[in-house]
This record gives structure tokens, sequence and C-alpha cells, in this order.
């Protein structure tokens, strides 16, 4: 049994004053991904079954590499705050903070891999 | 975690069953929580024969039925009976709705009554509102202005001004909607839920408010009011037909336009 006021609990450490750009973060995200995800997906299609070369000499097309770049970006973003909302529902106490965490650090890490591997094709240094 | 099981104290059991008294030939059975914090045991399914013949129409008449002829100790809110007090809010066969504008006839097999879900139950079909009432406190549900009242008149509306707050002023605080809600159940700590947000969205809309950019700063929150992910269970629960879901959709937007 709490000794605090109703009020004084629900009132807590008071409002965050940020919300709106993460909500309309998710929604311009989506906009982004229909186009291109669905040129992504009808491009793959186009491309001959199992051809490796074929495939990374599509992404190094400097028109293909940037629209994916975009893409993955996108997707990426769209991801980490579909997912933090999933977290702050579901998870309380510590284990909220650790996930919320892990969260930022693995859609980063996933976004720069990326962005890297599609680089390094584009300009040809790999192999 | 959220919790997707009921602690071992709230598990429910098998209760009693009262039987209809003999001759009686047009029988509903009611199955009620029941909840007594004072016996120490866990919340158990009484089940009542109610001989319609006898019976009011609505299900609280049922539930007085019970209360004055079967089992005194039934413990309901009721004021009312005409749906626009609110104290009546339970779940009847599945949905949140006021016992006392919800006809038996429209429930089919046995009536099934629990108390409002997901919230700390007093005893019997009476939760524990005090958290609930808070969150609609915290959002200052008055008229806040800088500019004095006339000195010699109301503060004034047009008759458009005045329908713009018609129908979400209509809310009787029934607690339907937010019960009804799994993000209210999972985080009610820190999400306002549907009845104190369209409250707040009452009073955003009055023309004659001149807190409007306070009150979206005091909700402007991933908890408070983005908690709420468009599950319109609220919207469908309201027994005041009122749409919360789409209050809480224009609050979002207010504050997207604010910053465009």
């Amino acid at each position: 049994m709490s000794l605090q006021t109703p009020l004084r609990r629900v009132l807590g450490l008071g409002s965050a004053r940020e919300g709106t750009g993460d909500w309309l973060g998710q929604r311009l995200s989506a906009v982004a991904i229909a186009p291109l995800g669905l040129w992504f997906a009808f491009s793959m299609l186009g491309l001959e079954h199992g051809q490796y070369e074929l495939v990374r000499s599509w992404i190094a097309e400097p028109a293909h590499a940037i629209l994916l770049i975009l893409l993955l970006v996108a997707v990426l973003y769209h991801s980490r705050l579909g997912l933090r909302v999933v977290i702050e529902d579901y998870l309380h106490g510590p284990a909220l903070l650790i996930a919320l965490v892990l969260n930022q650090f693995l859609h980063l890490l996933a976004a720069v891999s990326g962005i890297f591997a599609i680089v390094v094709i584009a300009v040809g240094s790999g192999t | 975690m959220a919790q997707f099981r009921l602690p071992p104290n709230s598990r429910v059991r098998q209760g009693k069953v009262h039987k209809a008294p003999a001759g009686a030939s047009n029988i509903r059975r009611f199955v009620v929580y029941r909840y007594d914090p004072a016996s120490g045991r866990n919340p158990a399914l009484d089940t009542f024969e109610v001989d319609m013949d006898s019976c009011g129409p609505m299900v609280l008449d049922a539930l007085l039925k019970i209360k004055n002829e079967i089992d005194s100790t039934l413990t309901f809110r009721r004021s009312c009976r005409e749906g626009i007090c609110g104290s009546c809010a339970m779940n009847i066969d599945g949905v949140n709705t006021l016992a006392c504008t919800q006809a038996i006839e429209d429930i089919d097999g046995d009536v099934r009554i629990y108390p409002l879900p997901h919230m700390p139950v007093v005893k019997d079909l009476v939760p524990d509102l005090t958290n609930f009432y808070a969150q609609y406190a915290s959002i200052k549900p008055w008229l806040q202005t800088r500019t004095p009242a006339p000195p010699d008149r109301e503060r004034l509306q047009s008759k458009a001004e005045q329908e713009l707050i018609d129908t979400p002023s209509a809310c009787i605080l029934c607690a339907c909607c937010s019960t009804s809600c799994p993000s209210y159940w999972w985080n009610s700590d820190r999400y306002l839920g549907p009845a104190a947000l369209l409250a707040a969205y009452r009073w955003l809309v009055d023309t004659r408010d001149e807190a409007t950019g306070e009150r979206l700063d005091e909700l402007e929150d991933p908890f408070r009011l983005y908690r709420c992910h468009t599950i319109m269970n609220c919207t469908n629960a309201c027994p005041k037909d009122l749409n919360p879901a789409r209050a809480i959709a224009e609050i979002k937007q207010m504050l997207a336009m604010r910053r465009l």
C-alpha cells in the first residue's frame, strides 16, 4: 500500500515531450518502403535465377545501389521503431532497458553492415 | 514481462449453484464472478438460476433480483439504471458494457458476468477505479483561460464550435473503453487510456479553452498518448457509441501538425 496520492503516481516523472517524431517517422518510412520494396521485389524477380555475378553487377549499378541503400535504411529505421514499441509494451523493469539498448545497437549494426556491403559491391573493390 | 496468466490467488474456481424455485418455467442461468477479499479464498463463479417471468428485461434487473431474493451478499455498483451514471459497467457476455442498458434477451445461453477486466477487484463486480479517476484528474478536465470572462455575459461559442464538444462531452466515465484496451491492460500505470484521452480531446477542441498547447505538451509522451496502437476495442466497447479511437487519432494529428 503506497502512501503517495493516486495523482502523484499518475503524473510520475511528467511528460517526455516526445514521441511525435517517432510516430511520424514510422509512418513516413512505411510510405517509403512501399514503392522501394515493390521495386526491389520486381527487380529480383526480373533477374535470371541463381546467377551470382548477374546480381552483383545489378547491385553495382549506381542507381540500384543508391535505391538499395535507401530501402535498407528505411526498413531498418521502421523495424527499429516498431520493435521498440513492442518492447515497451511487453517488457518492464531492467529487462526493458536492456532490450531497448540492444534494439538500438543491433539495428545500427545491421544498417552499417548492409550499407558497407552495398558500397563494396558498387565500387567494385570486393571480389 | 506482461502477465498472460492470472497470479495463483486470482485463479477462478467453481462456486455455488443456486437452483431456481420449484415451478419456475422460464429460467435463465447467470454465471457471476464472486470475490471476497475478507474470506482469503480465490474468486469463484457462482451460478444463479433466475425465473425470467418475474424479472425485468435488463442484466441489472437480474442482478438486483439475485441480490434481493437469492444472495444478498452479491456486490455491484449501480445508480441511475438508465445508462447515464456509468456505475454498473461490467464485463457481460465477454463485452464491457452497462448492465442497465444490456438486454438479457440479446445474450445467447448463460449470461456470464465479470468485473471490468484487468482492474484490481474490491469485491465481486466492483473494480478499484482509483487509478482511472486519477488519470482523468491528471488531464485537467476544466476550462483554462488567460483572458478574463466578459463581465456581462458567458464566454460565447458559435453553434458549430459547440458541436465539436457535443459528442466527446457525452462520456460518462464508465471505464468500459479503457478496461477493454490491451495497451491499457499492460501499461495502465503510464498510458492514460482512451477515456482520459477522450476527455483531453474534449478540452483540446473547446474553442473557449486557451491551454491547447500546454495540454498537448502534457500528452506528448511515448506512454501517455502513443501507447495507443489503434486497436479500437475502446470504440467497440463504448456503451454511449462514442469514438475514443478517433479522438486519439486526432490528438496525434494535432501533435504532428504543430511541428510540420
